[in-house]
């Protein structure tokens, strides 16, 4: 088969932010008549190459050329003017208007400044027609599910004459049988010439629809490979790496197993617990004193499984015991009763309120518990916060100084002392060492080792397999939504095992 | 290290989510307060330049008069209802009803006095007030379950109050303007207690209580959190929902304080016209003290200085011989001023995202 | 046809129910509006008289025009409490420079320039400074009536003749008449309703109040339609203020006090989400309708005082707003 010239190609691409280097010489090439993959972990620099690819970010480095011809765009709008168009995870419709107007608002066919509405159901129609998609162009957008919107966004996509198709994660939120219907839209724009980038989280999806994929890590290309030259568990290595942070102390330590705690009730346990379009009914038990650890790529249901444990989302079937007795949890707060914390994934927008200072954020929870009414005392709130930002060395170590100031490391440390003087049964930890400084993880690993070690139960999930590994007793395998495996943390578990988990589904 | 420490102090002061600004102006004037203040002692020193006996406080009497005790006195109801509107706003909401609450609260309480057989008695006064402040609570009680519990935007939940209450208002008083003669009732805003106006002595107890109550129990904090990040707050545990009744129904029962003290001011209950436009002028005495609309930290104190700011504005144009009706124009001026102070300018994005909950409606 | 007929759900709305969801708060304002007008025919004499729904228009023409301004700006998602202050504003212009001897030729335009120019300034600050729709129009309410008193604290009379006699033209049809007032006010529901549904500008603002995020990636001048809305409602505003001038025949400071509140409500009783990006220029129509109404039953009735106006204002409004809360939940 010869290779075709590249509808575009980036070259060398660098992109640097104050005190990060997001992307560091990447190439990125897309052929026409074929869907690319664009795959790799959080912070990999997936989201800053498109928003490079689709004007909203200027590279420092690099050239990109399209159609052979070089170009440099200013905006998003030149670059859908030059045939690069995107579909974002967040679809950017307006779900109050038609079908019609959303394929064709700021472009609506217009006589006299009237718009001629019959002509704009024609056009939207015929491109829908293009997606094999038959719907009422005059009902509402907001009335149909978000499978269908997702396909009139790519009909909007296409209505400028599109080279380059980007669809970011379009799948994330699609059920199974709708994702076959974008991929019959996605072959038939292929067979059309179209070169299509496809970002998703989902292996199976890669391996079914993509011809290509390039692999980045921590903001460098990994390689560009044919798929079917590219084995799953290649691919999981190429994405997670290999790379060891230096965390001496706890990589001495004793592989943490399972026989070495005493069985008995689990503290928390779920049987059969699920929620729809969110994640398949699992079942799964955290004993005192154990690390479960949660492993799978992004998106594959983590943080979903955390949810439904605290009470932040109901499931819908299924049954969580809590000491083997059932219950129901209404909320966060009877979870916490039942002594249950979260740190969630999304320190800003989920976990801190960052108009309060450290200290205030560090007695929330306490005092949610506790209920307006019943004050913790200042001297002890004083006492708690005080012996907590010393133990976690929580800098600047000034609780009255409001929490945005300070370092994600730091944020994080705060969140984690909110939850720890509530003296928490179990300790749900989401990512709590994603964006933070290599000396902050290594310090809350070893925190996470000492809860345990006290007898706290905790779930830990990360996205980094090293890391779940090292911390703990058994490991969860996720993979698209559904509790694939788990495995024990014997001597022969070691992280291709994870991997190869990952990568098939199934137990090894 | 005296800069970054006045800085922070600065920074748990100012609670806004703007950047901060640059570093040449001083710390003072980025203090959240300093606008306010500077501008409530221009506006006073500027009194003292027109009427040279302004600052002056005699005792007559054995009461306390001058002109400053004036604008105390004066400013006791709408420093009232700011005080309750911080409360609300200070969850992300707001209370567009307590005009009306001022209405009815009056007007019940002069048609209850209306009703006794010894108008003077203290004891039928307590009553009515006591009824007039129980159906106050009932109808902030009302406002917190349409924002709490049904989750109807607070300025439309409360728009409904705020349109209806004035026809209850004049259904009590049965459209007429009820007279009452009562001395115990007219005490509310004339009388003195120690020298001092008992409407000075009642707002400033009310305000001692609400920064008592928020600051020493937790419900100050919980309320800035749920206002501050209503997704984190939730997930911290904590309960909004009562929280958010308890703001309004504060809220409500400050305002209807407030109208017992319009009303007994002029000894009548006037459905229509008491306490008309004091919900604009509270939103803007707690947004003058630095609150944002937007919820989050609030400052009782900046509350009651936005109050005695719009008051002293009111008095400064009635001493300078302005019809007083003109006062609104300098209410615009200080309005668009203080917006455009506290803007900052021209940021080109596009910014303050709607929650996707009202977006997908 | 070809089409692949596919099996992703098709249009949420089943054919047995022959109304969109969107035009259900409409629906609800007119069977409203039919209920309570059988209501009143059935228990007043003379109700049924087709004048007495011409005397609606007539009564209530400004605040036509008032409310169709705030249509523009709610569909956006945004707020205007000035407009009442606007109105009374204009009435105070008008009669002031009619009382200078200004000949009406001038006196029209320069009135509807006024209020074009105080919305402006409004879109302005709330565009370019971020200044929340709440305050800035709040400073625009107190600014307008702060200068109505700055002119005069009193009524000002007019006396104009093309003032009086545009006042008090009857324009007969058959048996009844409307002013010409109703008639500018039907011209202007119109024009908007045009506006609204055919233009790209119109659409523009369904876009903004439906996700503001959205419009401007899609490519749509958030900021100058955002502008425009209010721009619009301030002329809306002082139109209304010279058709209250044609109906008052005075200027004062305390003309149309509480008018925004009237127009919120009618915009809203007319199935306008306050929300934005829903609702229909009919709908405001038919909420003004429904105000008028209350007031005119209450008439009749000739026991219930004035009051209760409110209060079923206040009724109809929660009750509205309930259905709409009903309605976008369960199209979330």
């Amino acid at each position: 088969m010869s290779e075709r010239e590249p509808v575009l190609v980036m070259r060398g691409i660098g992109k640097r932010f104050p005190g990060v280097v997001a992307l560091d010489g990447v190439d990125l090439r897309l052929f026409p008549g074929e869907v690319h993959a664009l795959m790799g972990e959080n912070g990999a620099g997936k989201s800053t190459l498109i928003k490079v690819l689709t004007g909203a970010y200027h590279h420092d480095q690099g050239d990109i050329t399209l159609g052979g011809e070089p170009v440099a765009f200013a905006g998003p709008h030149q670059a859908q003017q030059a045939g690069i168009s995107t579909v974002y995870q967040e679809i950017n419709l307006c779900p109050n208007l038609s079908v019609a107007e959303n394929v064709l608002i700021g472009r609506a066919p217009t006589r006299f400044g009237r718009i001629r509405w019959s002509a704009m159901r024609r056009r939207a129609e015929e491109l829908l027609a293009r997606l094999q998609l038959s719907i009422d162009v005059g009902s509402d957008l907001g009335a149909h599910s978000i499978a269908v919107q997702q396909l009139v966004a790519i009909a909007r996509a296409l209505d400028v004459d599109a080279k380059v198709l980007v669809l970011d994660e379009p799948t994330s939120s699609l059920d199974a049988s709708e994702v076959d219907q974008l991929f019959r839209v996605m072959r038939g724009l292929k067979d059309d010439g179209i070169a299509i980038l496809f970002v998703t989280h989902f292996l199976d999806q890669v391996y079914e629809i993509a011809d290509r994929m390039t692999v980045l890590r921590n903001g460098r290309r990994v390689g560009e490979y044919r798929t079917a030259e590219l084995s799953q568990l290649d691919l999981v290595a190429a994405m997670i790496g290999k790379e060891l942070a230096a965390l001496e102390d706890i990589e001495e330590a004793p592989r943490r197993e399972v026989a070495a705690l005493e069985r008995g009730t689990p503290v928390v346990s779920a049987d059969g617990v699920g929620r729809a379009g969110a994640i398949a009914p699992f079942s799964l038990g955290i004993h005192k004193g154990e690390v479960v650890g949660l492993a799978g790529l992004l998106g594959s249901g983590r943080t979903e499984i955390a949810r439904l444990l605290f009470g932040a989302d109901r499931s819908d079937q299924g049954q969580i015991a809590v000491d083997g007795t059932p219950v129901t949890f209404r909320g966060p707060q009877s979870a916490m009763r039942h002594g249950i914390a979260y740190c969630p994934e999304n320190r800003r927008t989920d976990g801190l309120v960052e108009e309060l200072t450290v200290r205030e954020n560090i007695v929330l929870a306490l005092q949610a518990a506790r209920g307006w009414a019943r004050p913790v005392p200042r001297g002890r709130q004083d006492e708690l916060v005080g012996r907590f930002v010393k133990a976690l060395d929580i800098r600047p170590a000034d609780p009255e100084l409001p929490v945005r100031n300070l370092s994600g490391g730091n944020q994080q440390k705060v969140l984690l002392a909110r939850w720890l003087i509530t003296e928490p049964r179990l300790m749900i930890l989401d990512e709590p060492t994603r964006g933070i400084d290599v000396g902050a993880k290594a310090e809350i690993q070893r925190l996470v080792v000492e809860l345990s070690d006290g007898g706290m139960a905790v779930l830990f999930i990360s996205a980094e397999l090293e890391e779940v590994l090292r911390l703990s007793h058994k490991v969860a395998v996720l993979r698209d939504r559904r509790l694939v495996t788990e495995l024990e943390n014997t001597d022969g578990l070691d992280l291709d095992r994870v991997m190869a988990a990952i990568a098939s589904g199934g137990a090894t | 290290m005296a800069v970054a420490l006045a800085r922070r102090q600065m920074e748990r002061w100012r609670g806004s989510r703007e950047p901060r600004g640059s570093d040449g102006m001083s710390n003072l004037v980025r203090h959240r307060l300093f606008w306010p203040v500077a501008m409530l002692l221009l506006l006073l020193v500027g009194n003292l330049a027109f009427t040279p006996g302004f600052f002056a406080i005699e005792l007559r009497d054995g009461h306390l008069f001058g002109a400053l005790i004036d604008i105390l006195r004066q400013g006791a109801p709408l420093m009232l209802v700011a005080l309750g509107m911080t409360l609300v706003i200070a969850t992300g909401g707001i209370d567009l009803s307590v005009g009306a609450v001022v209405a009815i609260s009056g007007a019940l309480a002069c048609q209850q006095i209306s009703q006794l057989g010894d108008q003077g008695a203290v004891g039928g006064v307590l009553v009515a007030v006591a009824l007039a402040l129980l159906l106050c609570a009932g109808l902030g009680l009302w406002n917190g379950f349409l924002v709490g519990v049904v989750g109807i935007q607070p300025i439309i939940a409360t728009l409904i109050l705020m349109i209806a209450g004035r026809g209850v208002a004049q259904l009590i008083t049965g459209g007429q303007i009820i007279n009452v003669n009562s001395p115990p009732y007219k005490a509310i805003a004339t009388g003195f207690l120690l020298a001092v106006p008992v409407p000075v002595i009642i707002a400033a107890a009310l305000v001692a209580v609400v920064a008592l109550v928020t600051r020493r129990s937790a419900f100050g904090m919980l309320l800035e959190s749920v206002g501050g990040n209503a997704g984190a707050s939730r997930l911290a545990g904590i309960r909004s929902r009562q929280l958010i009744i308890i703001a309004y129904v504060a809220c409500a029962v400050c305002a209807g304080v407030a109208g017992l003290m319009v009303s007994s001011t002029v000894s009548s209950a006037d459905g229509n016209n008491a306490g008309l436009l004091i919900e604009l002028d509270a939103i803007l005495a707690v947004v003058i003290g630095g609150t944002s609309l937007l919820g989050g930290r609030f400052s009782i104190a900046g509350t009651v200085v936005g109050a005695l700011l719009i008051k002293t504005l009111d008095t400064t144009i009635y001493t300078i011989g302005i019809p007083p009706e003109v006062t609104l124009l300098f209410k615009a001026v200080v309005v668009v001023v203080l917006c455009l102070v506290q803007a900052p300018a021209f940021r080109a994005r596009f910014a303050r995202r709607r929650p996707t909950a009202e977006v997908s409606a | 046809m070809t089409k692949v007929e596919t099996r992703l759900p098709a249009p949420t709305v089943p054919r047995r129910f022959p109304l969109r969801q969107k035009y259900l708060p409409v629906t609800a304002t007119a069977v409203l509006i039919s209920l309570m007008y059988g209501l009143g025919v059935i228990n007043y004499p003379g109700f049924s008289d087709t004048q007495i729904v011409l005397n609606i228009f007539i009564d209530n023409a400004f605040l036509l025009v008032v409310a169709v301004g705030m249509t523009f700006v709610i569909l956006t998602g945004g707020i205007d409490l000035s407009v009442g202050a606007v109105v009374a504003l204009t009435t105070m212009v008008v009669a002031l420079l009619l009382e200078n001897g200004w000949p009406a030729a001038v006196v029209l335009p320069v009135a509807l320039l006024m209020g074009a120019t105080i919305g402006l300034g409004m879109g302005l600050m709330i565009h370019y400074f971020e200044v929340q729709p709440f305050i800035a129009t709040l400073a625009g309410m107190f600014l307008a009536r702060g200068l109505c008193y700055a002119i005069s604290t009193t009524s000002i009379g007019i006396d104009d003749p093309f003032w009086v006699r545009v006042a008090n033209a009857q324009l007969w049809v058959g048996g009844w008449f409307i002013t010409i007032s109703v008639l500018v006010a039907l011209v202007v529901v119109l024009i908007a309703a045009y506006v609204l549904a055919y233009t790209t500008f119109g659409r523009d603002v369904y876009a903004v109040g439906g996700n503001p995020q959205s419009a401007m990636l899609m490519g749509l001048r958030v900021g100058r339609t955002r502008i425009a809305v209010y721009t619009i409602s301030g002329l809306c505003s002082g139109l209304g203020g010279v058709l209250l001038s044609f109906y008052m025949l005075s200027g004062y400071g305390l003309h149309a006090s509480g008018m925004e509140l009237d127009a919120i409500a009618a915009v809203v009783i007319g199935g306008t989400l306050l929300t934005g990006g829903s609702g229909y220029l009919l709908g405001t129509v038919l909420g003004v309708l429904v105000l008028g109404l209350i007031q005119t039953i209450i008439t009749f009735q000739g026991d219930l005082s004035s009051w209760w106006t409110k209060i079923f204002i206040g009724l109809f409004l929660f009750v509205f707003i309930v259905l709409q809360r009903a309605v976008t939940r369960r199209r979330r």
